[in-house]
């Protein structure tokens, strides 16, 4: 993992020093609410319907133990004993005091965490797949990278009041898990054809108000310029991207403006002649960040554990959560473990102080003190022996934390949604719960495979429907909450936007509604055929009739 | 019929102006108005306030419940998450 | 309209009547700087590219924040500095916050149109961060030049 240095820290020392004064300024009347608020928004603080709403950057959703029974520490001590991890690898807490922030981000900042730019028009959190460093799936490790553009992004003098807000990720594998195609600007790393490592810029993808999957505007770009082009994109972005209506002042919206080669032009000529100077970082600096990333000393070990055989043998619960909970590890006798915050009829990302303190400290234990945050609102510990995966899962179990469900459809991203967020239109979590109850049967779950459903509360898609397999938008109806269903969509390496079917229900019938296009699928897929699968296959028509047969 | 809200500057709380033009956390003790009356009282709660941020209106019956249509959404800031009834007011309320 | 300059790293009120202006379009119409005391208006979504290395007959450039949400004249201020190798004041016009001003001097501007009574306020805010991370039109080095220096002298 990567560790501050004397000039990391000294940069989120003042930031937390900048934004004591600022509070306090506040406080004293020196600031009105219109001076503070873009202030605060700077430093990740809304104002939610309940109270302040704090999201705390988690860099490429890579966390250390330390670093998370902070965060414990910090949901029991300043909020309510809880916190909830967000589908940007972020964690946020829904009841901080405003004059307690800055002793928050003081905490923070000793174990080298801050809320720089976790919201505002900049540069956001960098995200990247959860597998990095542990499977073996990936052409290198994309961490460096990130933290390299962590690094170039903060406090940029030039980009700090962009257009709009500005998204990217990185990703180093085929299997895309970290959405690469739906953010401003994503990166895919792989090999040319003559063997060399560079990235595949992808730029203007997106969700909210006006769904885009991003397109590609070099195949292939030499790791060593990745500052400077990012640099030229962003300075087109800021000098053309709309300013005139937030809602089309994204990045996409620009691209689809000029079309893409055009943008592409204008990219490259002014890459042209940034090109070659300062911005590109130079190899040693590179190699320092790269030595971090280093890979933990494996034991060598043979690929099958024969504890783990046994247990999985006398155990069925433990059997099925191997099964669906964990992953393969680049790493002989290693395996990846997915904690799942998604308890049947819980809310999904919701964290209590205990889980995170208890997930630390297996991390502490068992995973070289490592624990990630994924995309889907879970947990991730990257590299566990197979050997001590019984003893894992029985500490998850007495936390709750080992339901058998990643993937499958109670496996459910859902934004805050009405009961936290002031831009809902609707309630997103009691619909993600009544899903997940009706679908409680652990056996019928792993049965149907691969499902996934996402909720967002509002057309701004902070759950991401529009890139569900099955997506629920809610809709508001003359006061009424309302659900609007898309079908087939999918933010991995296939990534494609889903169809809207038909008119919205409301939510009395949703969750009726969705089971009836599961029982058609199961009746009509063929044998390993996922929902995803038999929807492109059988096209929406069907699947419309299943979803509205009782209305 | 109309009531006025905010958020409490210091911790955010949400809160209602009271006859006597303080702030309370309980809508059922919050002034009731008109709707040129509220117009008038949020107008006259000056920008750089220290007080409390956000102020806007919300609708009420005479009863001082959320009406309209954005009635779900001032209930539950009245009240707490639907989804964590131990959070919230209605938590404090007992 | 009051001004702060920014000499030897510090905002210092100035009294000096400020120079003529002439906008972008008078400009293009023809018409002719005077040397050592002309300012261009650029206003921020004409390309500063439009302007080119002729910048450098104007005494300054006033770029504009219409809003300081609006971030345009941010890189505007980088390419006459960085690109045309503009020597003279780039002036900040328009809605300036507090905690911009380090910022925009890091972009190349050094004279800003501001309340100069609270002078010592912005002062503060030029000094908040001891360190950046990324190179700019100032001459602050970014960490991991100081970083590369630092590994040098330990050798
Ligand atoms: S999608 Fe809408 S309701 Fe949900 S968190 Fe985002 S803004 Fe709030």
């Amino acid at each position: 993992m990567y560790r501050y240095d004397e000039f990391d820290a000294a940069i989120v020392y003042d930031r937390v020093k900048q934004f004591r004064g600022q509070v306090e300024r506040r406080l004293s009347g020196e600031l009105s609410e219109d001076e503070f608020k873009p202030l605060r928004l700077m430093n990740g603080l809304y104002l939610q319907l309940h109270a302040y709403m704090l999201r705390v950057a988690i860099p490429y959703g890579t966390l250390s133990s330390k670093q998370l029974r902070k965060l414990a520490h910090i949901a029991r001590k300043y909020d309510k004993g809880y916190a909830h991890f967000t589908t940007r690898q972020n964690v946020q807490y829904n009841w901080p005091a405003l004059v307690d922030v800055p002793d928050i981000l003081d905490g923070l900042s000793t174990v080298e965490m801050h809320a720089i730019q976790t919201s505002g028009n900049c540069i956001r959190n960098v995200t990247s797949d959860q597998y990095a460093g542990a499977t073996a799936e990936e052409i290198e490790d994309p961490r460096p990278w990130c933290e390299i553009i962590r690094q170039w992004s903060t406090l940029h003098p030039e980009f700090s009041f962009l257009p709009r807000k500005f998204k990217i990720a990185v990703t180093a594998s085929d299997h895309d898990r970290a959405a690469v195609r739906v953010h401003d600007i994503g990166l895919r790393l792989h090999k040319s054809l003559t063997g060399e490592v560079g990235f595949e810029v992808i730029v203007g993808g997106g969700l909210g108000r006006t769904p885009i999957i991003g397109p590609t505007i070099r195949e292939f770009l030499p790791k060593k310029h990745l500052l400077s082009y990012l640099e030229a994109i962003l300075r087109v972005y800021n000098l053309y991207g709309r300013r005139d209506n937030k809602y089309k002042a994204r990045i996409k919206i620009l691209v689809n403006a000029e079309g893409v080669d055009r943008f592409r032009e204008q990219v490259e000529q002014e890459w042209a002649l940034i090109k070659g100077s300062d911005l590109d970082l130079p190899v040693c600096e590179i190699d320092r960040i790269r030595v971090y990333f280093s890979p933990p000393v494996f034991e060598r070990l043979p690929h099958e554990s024969a504890s783990l055989k046994e247990s999985i043998q006398s155990d069925d619960g433990f059997a099925r959560w191997v099964r669906v909970n964990t992953a393969a590890h680049k790493q002989p006798g290693y395996a990846i473990v997915n904690i799942s915050l998604k308890p049947i009829g819980g809310v999904p990302g919701d964290a209590t102080d205990a889980q995170m303190e208890a997930a630390a400290d297996l991390a502490e234990r068992y995973s070289f003190d490592e624990i990630r945050v994924t995309h889907e609102q879970n947990l991730c510990l990257p590299h566990v022996k197979k050997d001590n995966l019984f003893a894992v899962w029985t500490t998850l179990k007495q936390h709750d934390l080992a339901t058998a469900n990643i993937g499958l459809v109670s496996d459910i991203i859902a934004c805050p949604g009405l009961d936290y967020c002031t831009l809902a239109n609707t309630r997103s979590i009691p619909i993600a719960q009544r899903i997940s109850e009706r679908f409680a049967d652990f056996d019928v779950q792993e049965n149907l495979g691969e499902i996934k459903v996402k909720i967002s509360g509002c057309i701004n898609a902070c759950g991401h429907h529009h890139v569900g397999h099955i997506g629920i938008l809610g809709v508001d109806k003359k006061g009424e909450e309302f659900y609007q269903v898309t079908l087939g969509g999918s933010a991995a390496e296939d990534a494609c936007l889903g169809d809207i079917v038909g008119r919205g229900l409301s939510s009395g019938e949703v969750v009726d509604a969705v089971e009836r296009l599961v029982d058609f699928y199961r009746g009509e897929r063929n044998d390993g055929e996922r929902f995803l699968d038999a929807y492109r296959r059988l096209g929406p028509g069907p699947f419309k009739e299943a979803l509205y047969a009782n209305a | 019929m109309k009531a006025v809200t905010a958020n409490r500057l210091a911790d955010g709380r949400v809160v209602y102006l009271a006859p006597d033009g303080a702030w309370t956390e309980r809508l059922v003790n919050a002034a009731i108005f008109e709707n040129i009356e509220a117009e008038n009282a949020l107008a006259s709660l000056g920008a750089s306030a220290i007080e409390f941020a956000d102020a806007y209106l919300i609708e009420v019956h005479t009863d001082g419940y959320p009406s309209g249509r954005e009635a779900l959404r001032e209930t539950i800031r009245n009240s707490g998450p639907t989804i964590r009834t131990d959070l919230g007011k209605q938590a404090e309320n007992g | 309209m009051p001004m702060l300059e920014l000499v030897e790293g510090k905002l210092i009120r100035v009294d000096t009547t400020p120079c003529e202006e002439i906008s972008l379009v008078v400009w293009r119409g023809g018409a002719q700087p005077e040397a050592g005391v002309s300012a261009l208006v650029l206003p921020n979504d004409a390309p500063a590219e439009d302007v080119g290395h002729e910048v450098n007959a104007f005494a300054a450039v006033v770029l504009e924040f219409p809003t300081f949400k609006d971030g345009r004249a941010y890189s505007q201020a980088r390419i006459l500095r960085e690109r045309f190798g503009y020597g003279g004041k780039i002036r900040a016009r328009g809605e300036i916050l507090r905690d911009q001003i380090a910022f925009m001097v890091r972009c190349g501007f050094d004279a800003f149109e501001m309340e100069t009574s609270k002078s010592g306020f912005y002062n503060q805010a030029l000094l908040d961060f001891s360190h950046v991370y990324q190179p700019a039109a100032d001459a602050a080095l970014p960490v991991w030049r100081q970083r590369a220096q630092r590994a040098v002298a330990a050798e």
